[in-house]
């Protein structure tokens, strides 16, 4: 099977790259290399040409362009059509997706009609041996699709022995974005969409668009808030240390709940993962829900007046004590006097 | 008109309550430890359907597939409003991945007939994945909407309100299709008098294991009647839950279960902690200052 490719869903919209699609494009490098195949991008959408250049800057030697009006904007139908004709023709043996609104629906419909595997939300992928208990069959270099499940308590991993290709979406974030090289060769193949009334039943009627709040994915530093911070107004002093480092505000799934804080702020398994140079948990007791988010951060530092909270033991730095109280030790710390 | 409204939902070991206790030596999780829940996800959907329902009139039934236990989800349906309740359980189902579920599920539909709606939470809290309500749409070949919010009808076709990434599009839809819905819509309680009601509800299994328990002595055959002459007059009264087998909904043995499903486990850890080296560092200005001097000296603080 070494020759068959590895691919990734490059999802756009509006002509710009979601960054899933490049961490994407750099973790399908290394797997490929390791298989010894190509990496292929699925490029789907309208006058998007201009986007293979970045996915090859990435990783990717063959980008599969499908440019067509009924794929400018993303629909599951259309898309799952061009997509399964696409993989029933060329046979890669793994695809991957970005664990986004659109991935989660467009993988799952493609996986149902090529009646093979998916895994969702993988934070690592690699390649390994396996032997099948079931067949006791010994399969070569197939995909572990490795996953935190039960709410984050476990971390499970998934294969799909027997079945082409092996697919699993990914979460953003998770996967380290490699330097591009603006000067890899690539090849295009243009894709002549079959699109038939079928897909097109339907119908956009509306397209909404808000900023991002914030992007606590770009973010160097990350000062964030958990149950301990006690009110909305609580969140103002982390907002003022933020302000002080440079950085953004984070938070935590029970400070979201609680309403102290807006969801775009969540760092967490069901919020954004994060690997910032400083992460600050402030009151957070660290469920593992928080800790499968941010527990890659170069140094932590965690502030808690419960000297037992899991977050203490996994953090770099431990300090037991009141935020109200250090927070504005560290402001005065930083500014130097 | 009268619309035929379907809602599929799961009972799922309510995974925000996993404690030290609930994880076994080996790393897994012990199913038997937690608290049994309607998924959250799918209680939004009943909700959706219902409010359909009482807007355009029809019928909302309920399904889900798991143990016999499974049941205690479908009479909470039915207390909040759900028609009809239909169990599909059989040990042929077990450990199946999202695929096998998603062609169990289509096989039973189809033997429903196909509903003008299936409604399904976005995802299950166990699982997290979000894939069999694609799945099924796929296996039904039916459109699909995901992350949806609000649904209502116009001229015929579903107007739906969906979530995408950084916002949210309206999305015209011809029925028959497939919604998965999103947390943030509020269930309705249980309503006094369908509580009364359905708390007399029951499945085969129940009236099985009530009447060996009542009937010792009787043989197996003696007994099997027994179970059928109640199962009969339970139905009569509306109280009975009907249970659904791979037999019954006509599925192939090699598409269910763990046969049927392209995914294996290969491994499952239990998470640990990062630990060990954490250092602690006083509350005291002294004790901040040097720690902020390290992190600048460090490169972490510019």
């Amino acid at each position: 099977m070494a020759e068959n490719e590895v691919w990734i869903f490059a999802e756009q919209e509006d002509g710009v790259l979601n960054s899933v699609a490049l961490e994407l494009t750099g973790k399908a490098r290394q797997l490929a290399d390791e298989l010894r195949t190509k990496v292929g991008a699925v490029l789907l959408g309208y006058h998007c040409e201009a986007l293979a250049k970045e996915l090859a800057a990435h990783g990717a030697d063959t980008i599969y362009l499908a440019d067509h009006p009924a794929l400018r904007y993303y629909r599951t139908l259309p898309y799952a059509r061009v997509i399964c004709d696409l993989v029933r023709e060329h046979r890669p043996q793994i695809v991957i997706y970005g664990a986004t609104v659109v991935g989660r629906d467009l993988a799952p419909r493609i996986a149902s009609e090529l009646w093979t595997g998916l895994t969702a939300d993988c934070t690592d992928l690699q390649i390994g041996d396996y032997d099948d208990p079931f067949t006791s069959r010994h399969h070569d270099q197939i995909l572990y699709q490795i996953r935190p499940a039960f709410g984050g308590n476990v971390i499970a991993t998934i294969v799909g022995p027997n079945h082409r290709p092996q697919m699993a979406t990914v979460r953003e974030g998770v996967m380290k974005l490699t330097p591009a090289d603006n000067h890899r060769p690539f090849q295009t193949i243009p894709v002549t969409p079959r699109i038939t009334d079928a897909e097109e039943v339907v119908e956009i009627i509306e397209r909404h668009r808000t900023e991002r709040e914030v992007d606590l994915r770009k973010a160097q530093i990350i000062v964030s808030g958990g149950a301990g911070v006690g009110s909305k107004e609580g969140f103002d002093l982390l907002r003022e240390l933020a302000n002080v480092l440079g950085g953004a505000v984070g938070a935590s799934r029970a400070a979201v709940d609680a309403g102290y804080i807006s969801k775009a702020h969540q760092v967490g398994q069901t919020g954004t993962t994060v690997r910032p140079r400083l992460y600050i948990a402030c009151g957070i007791s660290g469920a593992v829900q928080h800790r499968a988010g941010m527990q890659e951060s170069s140094k932590i530092i965690a502030i808690n007046t419960n000297p037992d909270a899991p977050i203490l033991s996994m953090a770099h730095y431990a300090i037991i004590g009141d935020l109200n109280q250090v927070i504005p030790m560290m402001i005065r710390a930083y500014r130097g006097h | 008109m009268s619309l035929n409204l379907i809602v599929l939902a799961k009972q799922v070991p309510d995974t925000k309550n996993v404690t030290g206790e609930t994880m076994k030596e080996d790393g897994t999780v012990n199913r038997q430890a937690l608290p049994a829940i309607f998924n959250p996800d799918d209680l939004c959907a009943l909700e959706l359907a219902l409010s359909v329902r009482d807007l355009y009139g029809g019928t909302v039934t309920i399904m889900s597939m798991g143990p016999p236990r499974a049941m205690e989800i479908l009479r909470d349906a039915l207390c909040r409003g759900a028609d009809r309740a239909i169990l599909l359980s059989d040990k042929l189902f077990a450990a199946a991945d999202t695929l096998a579920t998603s062609y169990t599920l289509a096989k039973a539909i189809r033997k429903l007939g196909m509903p003008d709606i299936v409604f399904c939470g976005r995802q299950a809290i166990d699982g997290d994945t979000a894939q069999v309500g694609p799945q099924l749409a796929e296996k039904l070949h039916v459109p699909q909407a995901t992350y949806v919010k609000e649904a209502r009808l116009e001229d015929g076709h579903l107007r739906v309100t969906k979530d995408v990434e950084n916002g949210y599009e309206i999305l015209r839809i011809p029925m028959p299709a497939l919604l998965t819905v999103t947390a943030g819509i509020q269930p309705r309680p249980p309503a006094v008098k369908r509580l009364l009601k359905y708390k007399r509800v029951k499945t085969i299994f129940d009236l099985q294991s009530e009447l060996k328990e009542k009937y010792p002595d009787l043989s197996k055959e003696e007994l099997d009647r027994k179970v059928e002459e109640e199962t009969r007059a339970l139905a009569e009264r509306d109280l009975l839950i009907p249970v659904w087998t791979a037999e019954d909904i006509g599925a192939n043995p090699e598409r269910i279960g763990l046969k049927g499903s392209p995914t294996r486990v290969k491994k499952v850890e239990g998470v640990i902690l990062r630990g060990g080296e954490s250092k602690i560092i006083p509350a005291t200005e002294a004790g901040i200052a040097s720690l902020v001097q390290e992190l600048k000296a460090g490169h972490i603080l510019s």
